[in-house]
């Protein structure tokens, strides 16, 4: 292991709490308003770790026990997600794996904290959240193998490591369908339009910001700064499939995986500013499409082999 | 292999003790189930040691029955099924001998714990078994066994009829293991498992037959949809430890059998391995569909099973095509995972049934909706029973996850595999494993947020206790077992070479090749796991010192400034798991009945849903309606006559002495 390798996972754990702010930036910018601070969600995790306390007398362990599990997982799961050039610090074959696993202990994690508080809204959250989930599981599953077929490695970090601009020159297609089927995952697993609105303030049309309602001070503060590490985890993931980086010296890798991210960041307040939120019951149309998007890829990769 | 008889004999003195001391209750509960762990703790011991590399024991002894030798033998592959038995049936014989008081006037100790007993013997002795009518004998008592136990309350109709579902389930099943039996036996010329192995190859029309008789037959045991249908009956019925022993471990004899018939039968064909995938999809994926859609928490559990006897099936699938296919990662990976998760499922199973066992004995219903609330009541039972639901749900640091990697890394090394026929299926396990895994995750949230989070939604909740020390040791045990396997899977995998030298016909060299990329990467996840706990541990000291100075409160759960939230607002298990339930909802069928609020001055309104098992409506209920109907044109031969039946006798004997003379 490398100095290299602590990279990835400080850069997310320092830069994540950007992206939410640059995504509420470009909506702002695009609808003509000069919005909060780049800097935002810094200020906000702060003044939430600062506060003290508030428990409903429903809850119990479990709900106290949310927000650092679901911390801990994500940033677990950020020790493994290359980024630029460098390889992640824990990286070994089939680590992908560990990575969706990962995620659904978050997830898990925040579904039991909302249930736990017995709220009628919060147990609509969950019920939503654990039903998409499922939906888009197989699909990142899929786009994974997609990545893992066309780069013969079973590591995330020795498929990223492998996927130079050779490879998108034999793989090009199946690896824009792929990018597809992530950018769905990315929007539903980070709870972003069309599947979720993070800006709507209606308990009832809401997924994820409705199950941390009960959750205030430092708690919150948690589930924020956990929020915008899965942002920066998938988009690492995303960023790293999009752009062929190992040809460059490490801090020209960097710097393009960097402004990689500026753009998803940027790419997903415009999708924000110009889609309105889907109605529920066509979120699973959208996920079984994403599905849909990597099988295709996944036949075109073979297709490639054996012809 | 004397310890193992050893162990035999004190479960079946067990049995015949506690028989003998019906007068006394306590008596008759002391020794069977005294009985019972002291045999498990005595075979346990060669067991352990053939797994740490012992070599294999065998033992054969004359016996007057046609065809029939006393032939045991003790491999790797049958300490693997071993190990589980034992375990797990001591821990719920402890569990039981608290669990069953509470039934006192309504079940009999000293007809219970025979049984019990007897069931162990015979689930050890037909993993043990060397010839195919000591095997016959044995799962004939095993199954004789767990239908006494399972109509243990025959005192309710349901339960007796949940008892005839699976007395009928279990004899189809017999009937074609008898036949797979005869077949093999006329081509070897021999009933015993050696000389089985010696006939090799069969010619592959028979070897398919032996192959779709098996399936038939210990697919019926293990729960292979269709094939399902006694379990989500038989389970709610049995006595919530006999439940555990059942589903934990007795449905795994049918893989057990399932894996040993196919090293009778030589290198597999394709087709085999794609069956086990297909069928391991279906069960997989509908058996947690189904679960998802029951009230009753011990049906939703025996659903659950179908479910993960679908990811051990995708398992011996994947493993039966890299044999097919040359792959030594695919065939050990996938063989590796199957085996292992079915000593996970054991553990997180047995901890589950035990769990909702402590939940009935408490409040008295099995209904989840009329739950709630019990975590903060029933402690023990409520964090424990949070352990087993994360490991069912493959989440890590825990066991389940563990098996579901070395599916999963399996399948991803399917996919690199040139030949599209390996990649293809080794795709659709991947879709598969990640949609059941997503389907079980929301299954799980709805009992653990249903049960045991949230407010009390019904009176049964108000007297509930944790259970005494009997029945919280085993599951602590159990637990422990789970997160201990999770955080070092490496321990059970590392031992499996034995098991896997039969099932993936490689010599030991290759398969300690192969296990080593399953090694290596298990070792990663030690360390994540370590990571991700030592992460959680300095976080929650961190939030405790941070809060220490400042102030912290209780309130009411906000309900959008409604200042009088009551438990009947929460979000009921039906309301949870509507979303899935009505996507997935032409597979489900789920009926639902309803009295809506008319008029300008509405009545109550009332709502019901049930799930009924669409396969025993749809299917069995119509084929037997069917069988029945077309046999009772046979009727006419049977009607009572008894001159008429001496005359088919003669008949028949002069027929016989026609065609002998001819």
């Amino acid at each position: 292991m490398t100095a290299l390798a602590a990279l990835p996972p400080l850069c997310a754990l320092v830069l994540a709490p950007l992206l939410p702010g640059i995504i509420t930036r470009t909506r702002c910018w695009l609808t003509g308003r000069r919005g909060p601070p780049l800097l935002q969600t810094y200020t906000d995790i702060g003044k939430l770790l600062a506060k003290g306390a508030v428990y409903s007398r429903t809850t119990t362990a479990v709900f106290r026990a949310g927000p650092l599990v679901g911390l801990a997982a994500v940033v677990t799961a950020a020790a493994m997600v290359p980024f630029g050039t460098a390889a992640a610090p824990l990286a070994f074959p089939g680590d992908l794996i560990l990575l969706c696993g990962l995620l659904a202990l978050m997830r898990f994690a925040t579904v039991l904290a909302a249930l736990d508080t017995g709220s009628a809204f919060e147990g609509m959250g969950a019920s939503r959240e654990v039903q998409f989930a499922a939906l888009a599981e197989p699909a990142l599953v899929l786009a994974l193998a997609v990545v893992v077929r066309s780069t013969g490695n079973l590591s995330l970090s020795g498929a990223f490591g492998a996927l130079t601009s050779a490879a998108w020159a034999s793989e090009g297609a199946a690896l824009v369908l792929v990018l597809g089927t992530l950018f769905v995952v990315y929007l539903t697993e980070n709870a972003r339009v069309p599947v979720d609105d993070p800006g709507t303030h209606l308990e009832l049309t809401m997924i994820h910001e409705v199950m941390v309602l009960d959750h205030g001070g430092p708690d919150l503060g948690l589930i924020h700064y956990a929020a915008a590490l899965k942002l920066w985890v998938l988009g690492a993931l995303l960023v790293g499939v999009a752009l062929p980086v190992q040809d460059l010296m490490p801090w020209a890798g960097l710097l393009v995986a960097l402004a990689g991210m500026l753009v998803l960041a940027v790419l997903v307040g415009v999708v924000e500013t110009v889609m309105a939120r889907l109605k529920l019951l066509r979120v699973p149309q959208l996920l079984v499409g994403a599905t849909a998007l990597a099988v295709l890829a996944v036949v075109l990769v073979m297709r490639g082999r054996v012809g | 292999m004397l310890l193992i008889l050893a162990g035999l004999g004190l479960l079946v003195l067990g049995a015949i003790a506690s028989l003998m001391a019906a007068r006394s209750p306590r008596r008759a509960t002391l020794l069977g189930v005294g009985g019972t762990i002291a045999g498990c703790a005595c075979a346990l011991v060669p067991v352990v040691r053939v797994l740490l590399g012992h070599a294999p024991e065998s033992l054969r002894l004359p016996w007057s029955v046609p065809f029939g030798v006393f032939a045991l033998g003790l491999d790797g592959l049958s300490g693997f099924f071993l190990l589980p038995i034992l375990a797990l049936s001591a821990l719920a014989a402890l569990y039981g001998s608290e669990y069953l008081g509470a039934f006192r006037g309504r079940v009999v100790p000293a007809r219970a714990w025979p049984f019990f007993a007897l069931l162990v013997a015979a689930m050890a002795l037909v993993v043990l078994a060397r010839n195919g009518v000591l095997f016959l004998v044995a799962w004939e008592i095993m199954s004789l066994a767990a239908y006494f136990l399972v109509v243990l309350e025959d005192e309710t109709p349901a339960v007796r009829s949940a008892g005839w579902t699976y007395l009928v389930a279990t004899h189809l099943g017999t009937a074609f293991l008898i036949v797979m039996f005869v077949v093999l036996g006329h081509e070897a010329g021999s009933l015993d498992f050696e000389r089985f192995g010696a006939a090799l190859p069969l010619a592959a029309p028979l070897a398919g037959l032996v192959f779709v008789l098996a399936m038939i037959g210990f697919g019926t045991k293990a729960g292979f949809m269709p094939l399902h249908v006694w379990l989500p009956e038989a389970h709610p019925a049995a006595p919530s430890h006999v439940s555990a022993v059942m589903s934990g471990v007795m449905i795994k004899l049918g893989i057990y059998g399932l894996l040993r018939t196919l090293t009778f039968l030589g290198p597999p064909p394709a087709w085999w391995g794609w069956t086990l995938v297909a069928v391991g999809l279906t069960s997989g994926v509908l058996g947690v569909l189904f679960a998802l859609a029951q009230h009753d928490l011990k049906r939703l559990l025996a659903y659950c099973s179908v479910e993960n006897i679908g990811i051990i099936a995708l398992g011996i699938g994947g493993g039966l095509l890299g044999v097919h296919h040359g792959s030594a990662a695919l065939a050990v990976l996938g063989f590796a995972g199957a085996l292992l998760h079915v000593v996970n499922h054991a553990l997180f199973k047995g901890l589950l049934f035990l769990g909702a066992g402590a939940v009935v004995h408490a409040t008295g219903t099995r209904e989840m909706d009329q739950l709630g609330g019990l975590l903060k009541r029933m402690p023990w039972t409520g964090s424990l029973f949070v352990v087993g639901a994360a490991a069912i749900c493959g989440l890590p640091p825990l066991n389940g996850f563990a098996s579901e990697f070395l599916v999963f890394l399996g399948a991803y090394q399917g996919v690199l595999h040139p030949a599209a026929a390996v990649a293809g299926p080794a795709l659709a396990v991947l879709a598969g494993l990640a949609l059941i895994g997503g389907l079980a995750a929301a299954c799980f949230a709805k009992v653990i947020g249903v049960v045991f989070l949230g407010e009390a939604r019904s009176g049964h909740v108000a007297q509930a206790h944790d259970p005494g020390t009997a029945m919280t040791l085993p599951m602590v045990v159990l637990a422990s077992g789970c997160v201990l396997v999770g955080l070092a899977p490496v321990l059970l995998v590392g031992r499996m070479g034995g098991a896997l030298e039969p099932l993936t016909r490689l010599p030991a060299v290759a398969i300690e090749l192969a296990l080593a990329p399953a090694l290596l990467p298990l070792q990663w996840i030690t360390l994540a796991a370590a990571v991700l706990l030592a992460l959680v541990g300095t976080l929650s000291i961190w939030r405790r010192r941070r809060l220490a100075g400042r102030p912290v409160r209780e309130a009411l759960t906000w309900d959008c400034g409604y200042a009088r939230p009551t438990p009947r607002m929460q979000y009921t298990g039906s309301s949870f798991v509507r979303p899935l339930t009505r996507l997935f909802g032409g597979f489900l069928r789920t009926r639902t009945t309803r009295v809506a609020p008319v008029g300008p001055f509405p009545g109550p309104a009332a709502l019901a849903t049930a799930t009924p098992d669409v396969f025993r409506d749809a299917l069995f209920r119509p084929a037997f309606r069917m069988a029945s109907g077309t046999l009772a044109k046979l009727r006419w031969l049977q009607h009572g006559r008894v001159q008429l039946y001496v005359l088919y006798i003669l008949l028949t004997l002069v027929v016989l002495l026609v065609w002998k003379l001819r």
